[in-house]
């Protein structure tokens, strides 16, 4: 067992644990992800087929449509978002879903920027816990 | 860096002005505070996104604002609805569907918006004006507002745009500001001939390769030997921003920031210089079609919304022609663009083609397209990139008039010439 603890900005302060589900490539939610099932639809990334519903989402920043924030508000009401998104930049899209979230449905999620250093030392397995203060503490078991 | 608020902000914030305006204000000052934005500024219009329905969240967002009793605070305009409340039941769109779109529809007109339902705001009375602040949403609006027109937005999204309609605030970040408006990267067009230029395909293709180039630098294109209208201009700007983020680019002697290469940069040096050459257009071309061979279902057009300009040209491309019987051929636009259109003579020769219309809505952005259409072809590039993802279909792109053509044998066939040289 591994353990690591990364200091991260907390762009919307929140405590999530989860399992990580990590890409380098920015993802778009509109024709990106399926809100009724959490799925990763994007056929052009790299983590088209995953199911992303309750764990902890890892992308740099969204691309392109600014629908994200609205598709992404959708699987906080149907029970299918991230518990928690990382990102390196302090992404305005992600971070309006989870502020509107918060007053609609008192259902905000947390958003935390990391450095990319410190972005790039997360992997897709990796158990996560993120607190309220942006840091994020990692598990991981020892490589064999 | 903290968020200093005017006496006035904190009226809104504390609920002095209604319960509509105080949610509006947490919203907005909460976005303004993970934008780092210093402060917020006035803006004199808006034009809101948050209309296309997505599903109950948004529905409820909306009906949540209205019940509060929401009413905007600077002149509004709507974007494309997810009904089009004339024709709907011509086509694939389930009747729960409709009815929460229209419930959608019914929440934003109930606070005092202009329903103009259309992702072309600029292209009504309501254009904005050189150096207007304005909040918009929709990407392919937000790039023609500060590129040709040269007022400033940044790229608002759903739901946001909204509360600064509301409230008549947005922060004081990006794009309104002087400072974030000089071009970073350049991009010189090289033997790309005159005739290119003039054609209507050549603005989608070369907005495509924009958009994927540029990433987070404002690009500035060079070489330019005609005057684009404004239908070329809103076609390359919505390719940039479908294929990339591009909120802003200039265009050396044609768009109002851009007089010349050192004001498009306010006196900077490029952070790089790409050349455009033919190679890179042609791929960008392949790019765009979506479709292995040459069958087709239907032709659609008008994304962005059809202008007058651009129902004219059609009507006189389609005079005196049928469509072939398999396909369909559907142009969408605004219910008040199509209403001057008919006015103005354009539509009786596209209708008596074999054409349908359809308003305030698109193919994207309301589920009319039914099961057994599978392959399309269009000569926009959003429709495009977004179509195989978003419908699951298949899709070839080409001029206004390889469309008509296309529609007119039965097949997708391209005019080829201007594109080898």
């Amino acid at each position: 067992m591994e353990n690591l603890i990364l200091n991260g900005r907390p762009v919307i302060s929140g405590v999530a644990r989860g399992e990580a589900l990590v890409s380098r490539e920015p993802l778009s939610f509109w024709g990106g992800y399926d809100w009724k099932t959490g799925e990763i639809t994007d056929r052009r990334h790299p983590l088209s087929g995953s199911n992303a519903k309750g764990k902890i989402l890892v992308v740099p920043c969204t691309r392109g449509s600014s629908t994200t924030t609205a598709v992404l508000l959708e699987s906080i009401r149907e029970g299918t978002a991230p518990a928690a998104i990382i990102t390196t930049a302090s992404d305005f899209f992600f971070a309006l879903a989870s502020v509107v979230a918060g007053e609609l449905y008192e259902k905000s999620f947390p958003l935390i920027a990391l450095s990319d250093a410190d972005f790039d030392c997360l992997e897709t397995g990796d158990q996560i816990e993120v607190s309220q203060n942006g840091q994020v503490s990692i598990h991981r078991e020892a490589a064999q | 860096m903290r968020l200093n608020l005017t006496d006035r902000d904190h009226e809104m914030l504390q609920g002095t002005h209604g319960p509509a305006v105080r949610m509006a204000m947490t919203i907005l000052t909460r976005m303004a505070e993970v934008a780092g934005a210093r402060e917020l500024l006035d803006i004199t219009g808006a034009h809101i996104d948050s209309t296309v329905y997505i599903g109950d969240a948004g529905l409820e967002y909306a009906e949540r604002l209205a019940s509060l009793g929401a009413k905007v605070s600077v002149p509004t305009t709507l974007n494309v609805s997810g009904l089009d409340e004339h024709h709907w039941k011509e086509w694939a769109v389930p009747s729960t569907w409709a009815k929460q779109a229209h419930r959608q529809m019914l929440a934003y007109q109930s606070m005092g918006t202009i329903p103009t339902w259309t992702c072309a705001p600029y292209q009504t009375e309501m254009r904005p004006v050189f150096g207007q602040q304005i909040a918009w949403g929709e990407s392919n609006a937000i790039v023609f507002a500060n590129s040709v027109i040269g007022a400033r937005t940044e790229r608002y999204p759903d739901m946001f745009d909204v509360c600064c309609a509301i409230t008549g605030r947005a922060p004081a970040i990006g794009l309104h500001l002087t400072e974030n408006r000089a071009g970073t990267l350049l991009l010189e067009l090289s033997g790309v001939s005159e005739n290119l230029q003039m054609s209507d395909d050549f603005f989608p293709v070369l907005g495509h390769f924009l958009g994927k180039i540029s990433l987070e630098r404002i690009p500035v294109i060079d070489g330019m030997k005609i005057v684009p209208n404004d239908d070329q201009l809103k076609s390359l700007g919505a390719a940039a921003a479908s294929s990339g983020a591009v909120a802003l680019f200039h265009m050396v002697g044609v768009t109002p920031e851009a007089p010349t290469l050192n004001e498009a940069f306010q006196g900077r040096t490029p952070q790089e210089t790409i050349l455009v050459t033919m190679d890179i257009l042609r791929k960008a071309r392949a790019e765009l079609t979506h479709a292995d061979g040459t069958r087709l279902d239907m032709v659609v057009l008008g994304s962005p919304h059809f202008s007058l300009a651009e129902f004219k040209r059609l009507s006189s491309l389609v005079k005196g022609r049928k469509k072939h019987e398999r396909v369909k051929f559907l142009v969408t636009s605004s219910r008040a663009m199509t209403q001057l259109a008919g006015e103005a003579g354009f539509l009786e020769p596209i209708l008596s083609f074999g054409a349908q219309l359809t308003v305030d809505t698109c193919i994207l952005t309301t589920p009319m397209l039914p099961e057994n259409i599978r392959f399309l072809m269009t000569n926009s590039a959003k429709f495009a990139y977004y179509t195989p993802g978003l419908l699951n279909k298949q899709i070839g792109f080409g001029s206004l008039s390889d469309c008509v053509d296309s529609a007119v044998k039965g097949e997708i066939i391209r005019d080829e010439t201007l594109w080898k040289i």
